[in-house]
Order: structure tokens, then C-alpha cells, then sequence
């Protein structure tokens, strides 16, 4: 993993006076005042790295390491080919999104409950049960890579993606709870009543009447859970070996004799961006709240 | 079907919601619940409703103790201060929801629904999201959710209390028509004794989680059984005065003394806490037996037709509510004048010992 570190900051950073220049140059015909200035040297830094990794993905190998191209001369789709087509490389897509989505569907469906029960009821030891669930969430996944691997070995769950999925519910659960009861927090008890009132079994109230009602904390939660379940690898590497092997993993251990795959590691870099990118265009609305942990 | 409760009391941790409160309420009643917030209106309304079950004491429908019974179970319907509605549901959807989940046919959820919308005018509403509607559209739709119902019991907290006033005076005439077909129990709360005035049917007067009295409307108004009750159904406030009757004559703690007149006629010697109303207190002089106190003016506030004078006098303070536009400057002195025959004496437990008022209503 080292030598992948390693290469990263120096990639933006061989790049970056050359991108700047070309943009200067494209902007000096308009008249430009401070703010677009400014505001365009702003979004040139941030999706410069993601450009540089598009671009990437879509040049040969021999392009990338012998000149340095703002875009590619020779454009090829011959790396994504070979992701969609080699198992071991769509596999590692599969491990993922499989162990990412039974994350996010367990730490929801436990998640629910256990928000209703802090938002609307009053019981020994509540406030510190509470409390104490979010510290959960701020050790770090080193701590617990020891004690999963040690236990999933012996009861034959290493290498699944269950082994994945249960350890991520360590984090994802009590970060769900947390944004779940803010958002059940902001519905009046009086609709569980109106609810009772009128003849709501408990279960019908819930899924027909107040699922609608916090239906956008539910999906903030279950993007929180996806994007952290996504790119968390220490655990999801050290929990599998072979059949479950993530694709963040694929894409660290693809150093071989013959040198670095620049190509192939890019593309596999920009499929990588694609699912987070999508899930997070379904909630736009709703981050700035899911962040505040639904207290706003 | 008759609702008991029985001594029923609530507590929470260590404090005192509902103590000990006893109440029958007749089908087909109107009662009000009448009393200051906090006073525990809710908390007995939750009790009644089964929405909380009381920590002593049985609920009792029509013989049945129903004391642990969940909510679903019993024929009740409850409409919120707040605007209570589902945002989700249409308002059509809103009004049939308790008679979907009763799973009743859609043609008679159909015209229930219809029913209800034409009674409280939501009509032209039914398609619309509740939160898309007015305040007061709004809390049609939950009174309409309630009618469709049909339940025994139709509890109502403080329904207008979040409505201007134009619309709450339209509502409070329309609430026990649209509801008088029914045949329910209908129990509403309120902090205005003169909505429980406007009302009529029963009132049940609460202070400190406790029922101080219950009777026909107008009788617990003339006929305070305590000086708790009457403070608790009076608006303005009670006004209060010290009074010691010794032989045919009464000394006031405001200074003064008059002929033991009136009320005072038929008490025997000792200490009294004189209550009485502000529209019985004057400036035009009366007849020989009325109390004359003496006062400052603190504050006049002029309603339009009425005016009420705020009295300083001594350590207490008197509301006068004297009709037309009267202008006091503050800081004059005057001389209030009461009839002896409109007051109530209080003994000193706060038991009502005489009034001269006309018993019945």
C-alpha cells in the first residue's frame, strides 16, 4: 500500500502550474473581476485531481509514464475493457457493493428501531446508552481489525462478505441511530397518537405513516452508511482474503513484476468515484441536515 | 355509554399529573375541561383516551374497567391544540385514514368522507397535502378525522386555542352542533371561562391536577362550591377581600366598614374571604348597604365597549369591568362601590358559605 501512498501527492502537484496556465489563458479574452477569479481557481484545484484521473484512465500506459499530456493523444478505452471483462477486477466491484449494500440495509433496519425508541421514550440510562453509542463511532477501525479477524476466523465467516458487512455495522449503526432519531425527533409524538387514536397497529403506523414522514433521514442515513462502508478498507481488507475481496483492495495489490499499471489503476480509480457519485445526487438535499445529525 | 373515572390519579416520578379525580360523564354530554395551563387538562384527557394509563384509580366504561386497555381498542377520537394531521396523506386520505384501518367498504368510507368535508367546508380541499392548507383548514381536517370516526368518546384539546379569533368563534359554534348527531361523549378543554360559558353542558373546574367541581355549566359559575373554583372560572380574575362580620356590622380589610347586608346577612360572626367579579364593582354610587372601597387607579385598559379599570388598594388589587369608554387617570383616587348581594364569602378553608345569587341557572 505504501508505494500507492507514495505516488498521490506527486501526481496534483507535477500538474497543477501547467493546469493553471491553460485555464489563465482560456479566461483572458472575458473581463474577469476578483470573485470569478477566485471562485474559478477554487473548482480548477478541486476537480483538478479527478480530471487528472479521468484523463489518466484513458491514456496508454506508455503515454502516461514517457510525456505529460493535458489530454490524451491517444485515446483508448482498452483499461476499462479489461476491468469489465476480468474477473478478478469486476469481482472486486461485486465483493463491494455486496457487503456495502447488506451493510446499509442492517444498520437501517436496526438503526430504525432503536432511533424510535430514543426519540420517544424516556428510559434508565437513556441519555448515556446515547451518548455512549456515538463513541462507538470514534475509534479508530485499527482498533477492532484484530479482535474481527480473530473471532470471524473461528466461526467461519472470514472472507464473506458478511465479515465486512457485521464489522462496518459497528460504525454505521450508531452513526444511523444518531441522524435517524434527529430527524424522529422532528415529528410531533402527537402523530404516533393521532395514529394510535385512529386504530394503527404499531407496525402499520410505522411503515405506512411516519417511514413517509422521515423519509429523507432515512436516506442521509443510509448514503452515510454507504459512503463509509465504501471507502473504509482497512477493515473490508483485512476481513477478506479471496473470495470477498474488495476492489479497494484489488486496486492496492496491483503492483506486479512488471511495474505499476498507471492506466488500469486510474480507470479503476474513476469507476470507484462513480456509485458514491450517484447515491449522493439522490440525497443532495438533505447532506447539509444529515450532517447535523437531522437537528436542524 | 357512560365514561367513570374512578379515583383515578397519575404520577410521574414524583410529581403529581391527576390527583385523585373522580368524574362521570354522561352519552351524548357536552363537559368541559376547565382550568389554568398545567392545570392537568391533558393529562386527564390522556387518561380518559387510554393514551397513558393512570398510576391509581379505574377508568370504567359502561360497567367495563377499561383501565389498561390500549388505545386501539376503544372507541375514541381526539383532536390536538396543534394541528395534527398525517403531512403525507392527502386530506381526503387524512379524513378516511381511522375508517381504512377499520377496513370499512370504500362506498361507505366514500361517503362519510364527503359527509364530514361538506359539514366543516373542506370540500374544495380534499386533494390538497394538510400542510398546504390554513390553520384553521388544517384543524377541520383533524376535527373532520375525528367526526368520521363516530367514537363514543370525542375529546378535544383546546382545539380553537391556536386559531384567530374570527375563525375560533365560527368553529366554536359549529363544534357541538357537528357533533351533537353523534351521541358521543364530548369532552373539551380549555383555559377561557368564557368559552366554557359559550359552550354550556357541564364544567368540570381543575386546579393542581385535582377536579375542584363539576356541574351544569352555568350553576358552577353562579354557584362556586370553593374559592379555588370560582378563581378558576373567572376572567377577569377574582377579585378578593378580607371581611370580619362582628354583629350587624362587617369591617374590610380595604378600610371601611358597612351594614352586614346581603350575603353577609346570613353568616354567623368570624373571618371571611370576599370573592366577587369584576362587572360588579362600580363607581356609581349604590344604595345604603353596599361596600365602598377606596382606591388608586393603576391602569385603565378601554376594550371598546367596555373598560377595564385596574385598582390599587392597599395591599390587594381589583379588577373593575365597567361598561363604555370610562377614562381614569392613573394615580387618581376613587371609590369603588359593590352590592353586597353579588359576592361570594368564603370561610377560611375556601368553602363557599354564601352567595345571594339565584341558585338555579
Amino acid at each position: 500500500m505504501s508505494d500507492v501512498v507514495a505516488i498521490r501527492p506527486a501526481l496534483p502537484g507535477n500538474v497543477s502550474d501547467a493546469g493553471q496556465g491553460a485555464f489563465n489563458r482560456a479566461l483572458a479574452p472575458s473581463r474577469v473581476n476578483g470573485r470569478t477569479l477566485v471562485m474559478a481557481l477554487y473548482l480548477l484545484f478541486l476537480m483538478l485531481p479527478i480530471y487528472w484521473l479521468i484523463n489518466m484512465s484513458l491514456k496508454t500506459n506508455t503515454e502516461i509514464s514517457t510525456t505529460m499530456t493535458l489530454w490524451p493523444r491517444d485515446i483508448t478505452f482498452e483499461h476499462y475493457r479489461k476491468i469489465f471483462t476480468d474477473a478478478s477486477w469486476y469481482g472486486g466491484y461485486i465483493n463491494s457493493l455486496t457487503y456495502v449494500v447488506i451493510n446499509t440495509v442492517l444498520s437501517i433496519s436496526l438503526a430504525l428501531p432503536a432511533a424510535y425508541a430514543f426519540s420517544r421514550y424516556r428510559f434508565l440510562g437513556d441519555k448515556h446508552l446515547f451518548f455512549w453509542l456515538l463513541s462507538n463511532r470514534m475509534a479508530p477501525p485499527a482498533v477492532f481489525a484484530l479482535p474481527f479477524f480473530n473471532l470471524y476466523s473461528a466461526i467461519g465467516l472470514f472472507d464473506t462478505p458478511w465479515a465486512v458487512a457485521l464489522a462496518h455495522c459497528l460504525f454505521n449503526v450508531p452513526l444511523a441511530v444518531w441522524i435517524l432519531e434527529g430527524f424522529m425527533s422532528g415529528v410531533p409524538r402527537e402523530i404516533d397518537e393521532t395514529a394510535a387514536i385512529d386504530g394503527y397497529s404499531f407496525p402499520r403506523f410505522f411503515i405506512r405513516i411516519f417511514m413517509p414522514l422521515i423519509a429523507s433521514g432515512i436516506g442521509v442515513a443510509a448514503f452515510f452508511c454507504f459512503m463509509f462502508s465504501w471507502v473504509e478498507l482497512l477493515l473490508a481488507r483485512t476481513l477478506t482474503s479471496v473470495n470477498a475481496k474488495p476492489i479497494a483492495a484489488t486496486m492496492t495489490r496491483t503492483v506486479s513484476a512488471a511495474g505499476m499499471d498507471w492506466g488500469l489503476l486510474a480507470a479503476a480509480g474513476v469507476l470507484t468515484i462513480v456509485p458514491g457519485a450517484l447515491v449522493i445526487w439522490f440525497v443532495r438535499n438533505y447532506i447539509a441536515k444529515g450532517f447535523a445529525l437531522g437537528r436542524v | 355509554m357512560t365514561l367513570v373515572l374512578d379515583r383515578v390519579g397519575k404520577k410521574v416520578g414524583a410529581q403529581t399529573y391527576i390527583d385523585d379525580v373522580s368524574l362521570s360523564l354522561e352519552r351524548g354530554s357536552l363537559n368541559v375541561l376547565l382550568g389554568a395551563t398545567l392545570a392537568g387538562k391533558t393529562s386527564l384527557m390522556r387518561l380518559m383516551a387510554g393514551l397513558d394509563a393512570p398510576t391509581s384509580g379505574r377508568v370504567v366504561i359502561d360497567g367495563k374497567d377499561v383501565t389498561g386497555w390500549p388505545v386501539q381498542r376503544r372507541s375514541v377520537a381526539m383532536v390536538y391544540q396543534q394541528f395534527i394531521n398525517y403531512p403525507s396523506l392527502s386530506v381526503y386520505e387524512n379524513i378516511a385514514s381511522p375508517l381504512r384501518v377499520a377496513r370499512l367498504p370504500a362506498a361507505e368510507i366514500e361517503a362519510r368522507v364527503k359527509d364530514a368535508a361538506r359539514l366543516l367546508k373542506l370540500e374544495p380541499y380534499l386533494d390538497r397535502k394538510p400542510l398546504n392548507l390554513s390553520g384553521g383548514q388544517q384543524q377541520r381536517t383533524a376535527i373532520a378525522r375525528a367526526l368520521v370516526k363516530r367514537a363514543d368518546l370525542v375529546l378535544l384539546d383546546e382545539p380553537l386555542a391556536n386559531l384567530d379569533y374570527k375563525l375560533r368563534e365560527e368553529l366554536r359554534e359549529e363544534l357541538p352542533r357537528v357533533f351533537a348527531a353523534s351521541g358521543a361523549i364530548f369532552v373539551y378543554a380549555t383555559t377561557e371561562p368564557q368559552e366554557a360559558l359559550l359552550l354550556g353542558g357541564n364544567t368540570a373546574t381543575l386546579f393542581e391536577g385535582r377536579v375542584t367541581q363539576f356541574g351544569v355549566t352555568p350553576q358552577v359559575y353562579r354557584q362556586p362550591k370553593d374559592l379555588t373554583s370560582a378563581r378558576v372560572f373567572s376572567d377577569p380574575p377574582l377579585n378578593t377581600l378580607t371581611a370580619r362580620k362582628s354583629g350587624a356590622t362587617v369591617a374590610l380589610s380595604t378600610g371601611g366598614e358597612a351594614r352586614a347586608a346581603g350575603a353577609f346577612a346570613a353568616v354567623p360572626d368570624g373571618e371571611y374571604t370576599v370573592g366577587f367579579r369584576a362587572h360588579h364593582l362600580g363607581f356609581e354610587p349604590l344604595g345604603g348597604d353596599a361596600l365602598s372601597i377606596p382606591a388608586t387607579v393603576s391602569v385603565s385598559e378601554i376594550t371598546g365597549s367596555e373598560s377595564f379599570i385596574h385598582l390599587d388598594s392597599g395591599e390587594r388589587r381589583f379588577v373593575a369591568l365597567v361598561p363604555g369608554v370610562k377614562r381614569f387617570e392613573p394615580g387618581a383616587s376613587v371609590t369603588a362601590y359593590l352590592d353586597p348581594r353579588h359576592l361570594f364569602l368564603f370561610d377560611e378553608a375556601g368553602r363557599l358559605v354564601a352567595s345571594d345569587l339565584p341558585k338555579a341557572a
